[in-house]
């Protein structure tokens, strides 16, 4: 079996928003839409303070919310761990997005670009209007991910089945690859750190691995 | 000028930072899908008492056909919220999603009520209202399976949606039974008032637990604004009036009081539907429980960028 998940060591995460930026461009969301973004938290009070800065998106949960609470049958959780959703079957009820802890999911209901009303050529290019009015979310590159299978390449090894906020890290704090290989980049890297998951009280089981400190 | 530098021993700086960080509230849902819960919980139940108390009379077909219509005007706002509107069938597709649930018996509801009102059946009495109640259930349900807004979430919100939607049934008829149902006017003040009280004893228990739950500040704050008036208005007067109306002094005015209980009883439960659904769903936001050790071991050298393979490590 294949459990793809995410490492993050924020650590290492300096906040530049690369991450953000790099989703942006690859999945052509629209402005007000973001499937991956770097939160920039401080704590505590003068002069006890620090700044921390963690990126989050789906989660892509073994126990997805949105997934139950779907009444579509869009949102799906696949057997490699992914949580994808089927714009064509999505009626956009937002339903999935009070379901998620994780402010991980948008609709835009209309069109909107980023000069005005119409759309720059690179944007005209990569409108979907099947995005429109339905739920979107990170999908961790699945058209990424899903080419390994004819190309033989390695997620999480290889950059071109690798999901492009994990090759766009200039500090690599983020690391992607499969849980139960564990060769893997992950079930390495997790066995030689501490770490943690955001709400895993819910019991939703995500995905996303937050490394804060070593053993 | 020298300054000095402040010492700042890493072991002294706090370890975690506060939950709910940057908790907001959700502007998907608006008072459209309030309208849905607050439709289907006044018609459903209503459905429901019309059932246990009209069968069989005239005033049956009045009564299911403005239950049927609370429920529809309610269907109609979330139908009118979605974002793809013509692919609503689809919502049938998953049968163990609440909200897929409730359509089947909004469903199911219509088809076995509708022919009600032309041919009269003892069986399909019970079960229309029987679907009523069931439908109200179906609403509570979608709200708690929503793990994304702690208000909703905890367990105390499903006894507190069905208790409000049966309220809200009762407060209907309460004000539509002098004219419509003027048999039910012995037995539905002491009912009505049973309602209320166990109403307000599980909004208390329901404000507890999400103190105790710990939800945003956000959303506890537009509840704990509302619990005065909502006890108030929705409870205390209403239980009241009906306490009034038993008065000998008062018989002449016992349809009367009863109704404005009713309203205020019917009212209260939208206005607690209201907020809940649009002010208090904020979400939980994110946590931080560990602090990102800094400064000292971290794995190793830098990876390589673009490539995170095991050598990177």
């Amino acid at each position: 079996m294949t459990r793809y998940a995410m490492t993050i060591d924020l650590r290492r995460c300096v906040g530049c928003q690369t991450c953000t930026a790099a989703c942006k461009n690859a999945n052509a969301t629209p402005p007000g839409v973001q499937w991956r973004r770097v939160l920039d938290l401080e704590s505590g009070e003068f002069p006890d303070v620090r700044r921390s800065f963690m990126p989050v998106a789906c989660m892509h949960c073994d126990e997805p919310p949105c997934e139950n609470v779907c009444p579509t049958t869009a949102t799906k959780k696949r057997a490699d761990g992914l949580v994808t959703i089927d714009y064509d079957l999505c009626i956009g009820c937002a339903n999935c997005i009070m379901a998620c802890p994780y402010e991980a999911r948008s609709i835009a209901h209309e069109a909107h670009f980023a000069y005005g009303d119409k759309p720059i050529a690179s944007e005209a290019v990569r409108f979907d209007p099947g995005r429109l009015a339905v739920a979107t979310k990170c999908s961790f590159c699945k058209e990424r991910i899903d080419l390994a299978a004819t190309t033989g390449q390695v997620p999480g090894r290889d950059p071109e089945v690798t999901p492009v906020c994990v090759n766009s890290c200039m500090s690599g704090a983020m690391k992607f690859g499969d849980l139960d290989d564990p060769q893997s980049v992950v079930s390495r890297f997790l066995a030689e750190t501490r770490q943690f998951r955001i709400h895993e009280e819910l019991g939703t089981g995500p995905g996303v691995y937050y490394i804060w400190d070593a053993p | 000028m020298m300054m000095t530098k402040p010492a700042f021993p890493a072991a002294a700086l706090s370890t975690t930072v506060p939950r709910h960080l940057s908790a907001r509230r959700q502007n998907y849902w608006d008072w459209r899908a309030a309208g849905n819960f607050i439709g289907g919980g006044t018609g459903g139940s209503l459905l429901f008492f019309t059932a246990w108390v009209a069968q069989g009379s005239g005033a049956f077909i009045a009564l299911a056909l403005i239950a049927l219509a609370v429920m529809a005007v309610g269907l109609t706002c979330v139908w009118l919220e979605i974002g793809r509107p013509w692919r609503a069938l689809n919502v049938f597709r998953h049968s163990t999603s609440w909200m897929t649930r409730e359509a089947a018996v909004a469903t199911l509801l219509f088809a076995v009520t509708l022919p009600i009102l032309f041919f009269a059946n003892a069986a399909l009495f019970w079960i229309s209202g029987l679907l009523g109640l069931l439908f109200v259930y179906s609403q509570a349900r979608i709200l708690t399976a929503d793990k994304g807004i702690p208000a909703w979430r905890h367990p105390r919100c499903v006894p507190l949606m069905l208790s409000t939607g049966l309220c809200e049934g009762a407060g209907l008829l309460a004000l539509l039974a002098p004219w419509l149902a003027p048999a039910a006017g012995n037995w539905l003040p002491p009912l009505l008032t049973g309602l209320i009280v166990a109403r307000v004893l599980l909004w208390r228990e329901y404000l507890d637990g999400l103190r105790q739950a710990g939800i945003p500040r956000g959303a506890l704050d537009v509840l704990q604004a509302l619990d005065r008036p909502f006890v108030v208005v929705g409870h205390a007067v209403p239980v009241a009036l009906l306490l009034v109306s038993w008065l000998d002094a008062a018989a002449a005015l016992r349809p009367l009081l009863t109704a404005l209980a009713g309203f205020c009883a019917l009212t209260a439960g939208w206005a607690i539907k209201y907020n809940l659904v649009r002010r208090a769903s904020w979400n939980q936001g994110f946590a931080l429980p560990h602090q990102p050790v800094r400064g000292r071991k971290t794995a190793t050298m830098a990876p390589t960028a673009g490539r995170n393979d095991a050598a990177s490590l």
